[in-house]
């Protein structure tokens, strides 16, 4: 089973709770999609009220409540975010993304909060691109997990990084969660295919016509990835069929 | 390149765009909004934000000819002060909204910037995003205001042709074209994370006027890329500009500009703001009064301009949600920053 920080994840699909249509729309899909892992932008609670709609929604005993620093451009802004969930978890899905419009992750800045928020005890999850040397130094300062992305956020273009991300999870030491940019089923399979410990999902179950079904889908492909990682995929290569052999000699 | 061509392409060139503002644009605007519908859909999710604005003050130095605050229109003039303003705001806050726009007349002797630092700082207890749709100021004054907890602007240029801007400007601070036209870019300087544009949608020719806010948006978006830049629609009541117009600038800025915010007031009319919920809006103001003081005394001073929409922030609210769409009330934290 899949492991963070000591703790046991059952659903190895995460899901995000951003662009649904409507509150009860998002909780038929995440119940659907079977995850364990819900992750809330801090910006648009209100972590002081028990009474926030989508605090009260999400039951934090069915689920791990996975708040993210969505919005922040810097570190410090990053690590101020976070410390606004302390009394609800010290769990946090680390985003600084200075540019509003690609919501690409600033290496730097990541690392640097990084540091900090495991320094003040927060479980971390770095969403960073997929950069493997910035995947290992996550690592050393203590994170626990790397969330390296397939594509930008929203673009739905699947896994353009994937020689990347085969090097990352080469490397890890800890579960690597491929986040961002899986816009169909087959992209998350792909993922886990490669050996990813697990994905995050949120625009293309949040932005489907049906995102019940959608969440299924990407919940039995999740699944059917993992399997084919496990029962060890035969890996495509050509055939080794030299018309003349170079080792006859050795008859 | 055909017309659909166009359509299928990300991005789009700056003549691609002025093809969607063409005629062409215009015979073709169902799958205009389509295409703008789908880009939306995939950058914004199916919600739309909510906010109100708060009048501080109808005084003013101007003389704008199209605007009820003009110096030289005699009614009743007001100017709030903090405790007034925060009386607003919490009719406001009680209401639901968490996303503010101040909004003032060019009175700097009253609401200067250490009025508005004053206003602020109550409000960060009550709002989490707090934006001001002021007179222009310096850089210097914009750094201290983000400091003090505002973290956007909203400026429009009104008109981006210069002779028309010195004819429905003849007077006051406002004359000053190329101060006001640099004003988003000292916001953005001082460091706003949102930087809202817009032109009066009547005081120009259109086309043209279309074509120097997308220009305009495009550059601000590329120099300050830390920063989310929204388009607004102003249009004068009365306006030579239609809704199929209206409807299709939306759409093609839309497909200019996939990540622009683009902001509806309640300057239209209830049914139109509906219907263009999907076509491309990500914010709309609600239940908004546009004299100072209006929602907590009941003082009739002149409002900057007649409100169409009058419904009450949760009849749109349920209006947005009838669409299937969210209405998300916030989407910001004042603790981004730190004061």
């Amino acid at each position: 089973m899949l492991k963070i920080a000591g703790r046991e994840i059952k659903s190895r699909l995460f899901i995000g709770t951003g662009k649904f249509p409507s509150t009860k729309i998002m909780l038929e899909a995440i119940e659907a999609s079977g995850a364990e892992i819900v992750t809330v932008a801090l910006r648009r609670v209100d972590i002081d009220n028990p009474q926030d709609n989508l605090i009260e929604a999400i039951d934090r005993k069915k689920y791990l409540f996975l708040p993210n620093t969505s919005g922040a451009r810097t570190a410090d802004e990053a690590v101020r975010i976070a410390r606004l969930a302390k009394g609800l978890t010290n769990w946090v899905k680390l985003e600084v993304t200075p540019d509003p419009n690609y919501l690409l992750p600033d290496p730097i800045e990541t690392l640097k909060a990084a540091e900090i928020l495991v320094k003040e005890g927060f479980v971390v999850l770095p969403y960073i691109n997929a950069d493997p040397v910035l995947a290992l130094k996550l690592q050393d300062v203590g994170c626990s997990t790397v969330m390296p992305l397939g594509s930008p956020i929203g673009s739905h273009k699947g896994l353009r990084t994937a020689d990347a991300i085969k090097i990352i999870i080469e490397q890890a030491r800890v579960p690597v969660v491929v986040d961002a940019g899986l816009g169909a089923p087959s992209h998350a399979a792909q993922a886990m295919e490669l050996g990813a410990d697990a994905v995050l999902v949120n625009t293309a179950i949040a932005i489907s016509p049906n995102p019940k079904l959608m969440a299924q889908a990407f919940c039995k492909a999740v699944e059917a990835g993992r399997e084919g990682y496990l029962s060890g995929l035969a890996s495509p290569s050509e055939k080794a069929s030299a018309s003349s052999p170079l080792t006859g000699f050795l008859k | 390149m055909t017309f659909l061509d166009i359509l299928n392409k990300n991005p789009i060139t700056f003549d691609d765009f002025k093809r969607l503002l063409s005629k062409e644009g215009a015979d073709n605007i169902e799958a205009l909004a389509q295409r703008s519908h789908q880009l939306t859909k995939k950058h914004f999710g199916k919600t739309i934000q909510l906010y109100a604005p708060i009048y501080l003050s109808n005084e003013c130095n101007n003389q704008c000819v199209y605007c009820g605050f003009n110096s030289k229109v005699s009614e009743k003039r007001i100017s709030l002060t903090v405790d007034q303003a925060y009386d607003e705001a919490k009719v406001l806050s009680k209401m639901g909204f968490k996303h503010i726009l101040l909004v003032s007349g060019e009175k700097k002797e009253t609401i200067s910037v250490d009025y508005l630092k004053k206003l602020v700082s109550k409000l960060r207890g009550l709002f989490s995003s707090i934006s001001i749709e002021i007179y222009p100021m310096t850089e210097e004054e914009y750094i201290e205001l983000f400091a003090a907890g505002v973290d956007g602007l909203t400026i429009y240029q009104e008109v981006y042709d210069r002779e028309i801007y010195k004819k429905v400007h003849p007077a006051g601070p406002k004359s000053d074209y190329d101060f006001r036209f640099d004003t988003p870019e000292r916001g953005g300087t001082a460091g706003f994370y949102r930087i809202n544009i817009g032109y009066l949608l009547g005081l120009g020719d259109w086309f043209s006027e279309t074509l120097a806010l997308a220009k305009h948006a495009e550059y601000l978006q590329k120099k300050f890329w830390q920063s989310q830049v929204s388009i607004s629609f102003p249009r004068l009541k009365g306006s030579s500009v239609s809704d199929l117009q209206l409807t299709q600038m939306i759409c093609a800025l839309r497909i200019f500009l996939p990540k622009a915010g683009l902001v509806l007031s309640t300057r239209e009319q209830a049914e139109l703001r509906d219907n263009l919920i999907p076509l491309g809006i990500t914010q709309m103001s609600a239940a908004s009064r546009t004299s100072p003081g209006a929602y907590s005394i009941d003082a009739p001073s002149s409002s900057q301009f007649p409100v169409s929409d009058l419904r009450t922030l949760s009849e749109v609210a349920a209006a947005i949600t009838a669409k299937g769409y969210e209405p998300v009330f916030k989407d910001w934290d004042s603790n981004f920053i730190m004061l």
